[in-house]
């Protein structure tokens, strides 16, 4: 016969301070990367030859050398984006912004353990408390 | 002495079985419908328009294993919390509260996106009528207004969102007419604007990522399982209708927005609506209204299925003392968890505020995503722990362990997919539910009484 577990009752304050622990790990973990940008897509600016640009103090970009044509688009395209309302300076900062998909051997291996290991972790313990709940139901 | 049910047995209001196949069809697409009119798209910034149809389609295939595994797991296991109760009853409470919070993430996050957009969306229209206004006091307002919504009650919740998201669906339909698809290069210009794969495989690989989008959350039907009238008809028949609408609605939104929009216009992480945009490059203001509307109407009704889904899964934890038991309160009146409800919002408001959208969309495709690597393990130990037979189920699914296998394979590459490009954020999602498990384990679980986790009536699994 499997003795009974009787859990503790939880106190109003053990509730809030379980409450605060959640919060704080949601904001800490996934707001708090985000906000301080350091979490960020990988985009990197990446110029085509013979472009260049300098920024004033106010941020406003002053391009040399951009055309529609350095910048890959066709004549459709280009009609595109000016109904779209954008100038070739202005789509210039969306096209010069792709994704880098240069793959850190290191950081592809770091983040498979990290996921397998949780995997392995939840279900270890998972296997091991649902014996508990089985004994404890069946036996 | 308050007037509500606390998370008491033999106290407990139950919810109200109301629910027919229609309700989990609009439950299901009502929540992934607004993936059409926003977010895919950065699938496009990640891989090129060819990369990101190629992605719908593999993406298609890994939730068609999702609605197969679920169909049949979710229709035997008919209580509130779906995939959570599921987890509870076949793998152990700590697998258990991990994809409860996935849930709960992935619902709530996306609900941020959702009233985000619907946020900036006024902004821009108060704009076109020459009104400079800021987008964030709308965001709240719908927040708010759909948060009343379901404290009153899921079935007025979902009657609504069945309405608003056939009326969103059908502005995709009036839009591809609009384009003239019998006419090719008239107005649709897919040969000129179609570049090939600009980052060559690895970007198809990528565009996985944001591929998810066009589906998450179809998964979220069985969340009403325990308010469905009939589980074993309504879930699976609610649950593949809904997958092959948004299989049809991903297949037109990428057609007309892809022979329309430059591509890199088309996936730049500021890029709101794609299909309003695409509206808009017809020049009539007939369309331009209509998928103003049809834009906003697919954002509230996702946000509305978003509250009422992640509402249940917290709702579901507190009452199994996961969570602290006064979420676990139904509405005496409303019999709604109003609890669960309230609280869960200043969080999505929070993160609509503050955070990008293609960020937020992200941290909602990871919760999802980790949900779906749990599926093939729950659906393996399912099988072998209740072989058919020897309980009763609402749907067997054909082709065992073959859709296990494909989304298993799907999901870890998929992971690939999401460090490309946001990496960092994948570890600090990691991060967050790695210290929530031990949270778990090594704390909260002392409160939990071990043979109350088991509560369907079946015999005991083969092996334990």
């Amino acid at each position: 016969m499997v003795t009974r577990y009787v859990p503790p009752k939880q106190s109003v304050a053990g509730q809030l301070f379980d409450v605060a622990c959640l919060l704080a790990l949601v904001f800490g973990a996934l707001f708090l990367p985000i906000w301080l940008q350091i979490a960020v897509p990988s985009r990197v600016e990446k110029l085509p030859p013979g472009v260049t640009y300098t920024t004033a103090a106010n941020g406003t970009k002053t391009w040399s050398g951009l055309s529609w044509e350095k910048l890959g688009q066709n004549p459709t395209m280009q009609a595109q984006w000016k109904k779209l309302g954008y100038s070739k300076e202005k789509a210039a900062d969306i096209i010069t912004h792709p994704f880098e998909y240069d793959i850190d051997v290191s950081g592809v291996v770091l983040t498979a353990i990290v996921v397998l290991g949780y995997f392995l972790f939840m279900l270890f313990m998972s296997e091991k408390e649902y014996r508990q709940v089985i004994a404890e139901k069946f036996d | 002495m308050t007037d509500v049910a606390q998370a008491q047995p033999k106290q407990h209001l139950e919810l109200l079985k109301v629910l027919g196949p229609a309700h989990i069809w609009a439950l299901g697409v009502g929540i992934v419908l607004v993936g059409e009119f926003m977010g895919w798209n950065f699938a496009v910034g990640k891989g090129g328009a060819l990369g990101a149809l190629i992605a719908c389609w593999v993406i298609g295939l890994l939730y068609t294993c999702v609605a197969m595994i679920d169909s049949e797991i979710t229709s035997t296991v008919a209580a509130a919390g779906g995939q959570y109760t599921q987890a509870k009853h076949m793998i152990g409470p700590l697998m258990a509260f991990n994809v409860g919070l996935y849930l709960v993430l992935a619902y709530t996050m996306l609900e941020a996106a959702d009233v985000q957009v619907a946020g900036q969306l006024i902004q821009i229209g108060a704009q076109n009528f020459g009104f400079a206004i800021p987008w964030q006091p709308f965001t709240i307002l719908v927040l708010a207004i759909l948060a009343f919504i379901n404290y009153r009650g899921v079935f007025m919740t979902l009657t609504i969102n069945f309405v608003i998201t056939a009326a969103a669906f059908v502005t995709i339909i009036i839009l591809l007419i609009g384009t003239q698809p019998w006419n090719p290069g008239a107005v649709l210009l897919h040969k000129e604007l179609l570049t090939g794969l600009p980052y060559g495989w690895i970007g198809v690989l990528a565009s996985l990522h944001f591929g998810i989008w066009y589906y998450l959350g179809i998964e979220g039907t069985c969340q009403a399982a325990e308010e469905v009238r009939s589980p074993g008809r309504a879930l699976p028949m609610g649950t593949m209708l809904g997958i092959i609408t948004l299989l049809i609605a991903a297949a037109l939104t990428w057609y007309v927005c892809c022979g329309l929009l430059p591509w890199q216009y088309l996936g730049w992480d500021d890029e709101l609506a794609p299909l309003y945009d695409a509206a808009r490059m017809l020049g009539s203001p007939f369309f331009t209204t209509l998928l103003f509307i049809g834009t906003l109407l697919s954002a509230t009704a996702s946000a509305n299925g978003c509250i009422n889904d992640a509402s249940r899964a917290w709702f579901s934890m507190a009452r199994d003392v996961y969570l602290p038991t006064w979420f676990g309160a139904v509405h005496p009146r409303y019999r709604t968890p109003f609890r669960s409800i309230v609280f869960l919002i200043p969080i999505a408001a929070i993160f609509a505020l503050f955070i990008p959208l293609a960020q937020v969309i992200t941290f909602s495709i990871l919760s999802g995503l980790l949900n779906y690597t749990f599926m093939p393990i729950n659906m393996f130990k399912f099988r072998r722990m209740w072989p058919l037979g020897t309980i009763k189920r609402g749907f067997e699914h054909p082709f065992h362990p073959l859709p296990a296998i494909v989304l298993f394979v799907l999901c870890s590459v998929t992971f690939f997919a999401v460090y490309l490009g946001y990496g960092r954020q994948l570890l600090a999602m990691m991060a967050f539910y790695i210290v929530a498990s031990c949270w778990f384990a090594f704390h909260r679980y002392r409160y939990v009484k071990r043979g109350n986790q088991f509560t369907m009536p079946w015999p005991r699994p083969i092996g334990y």
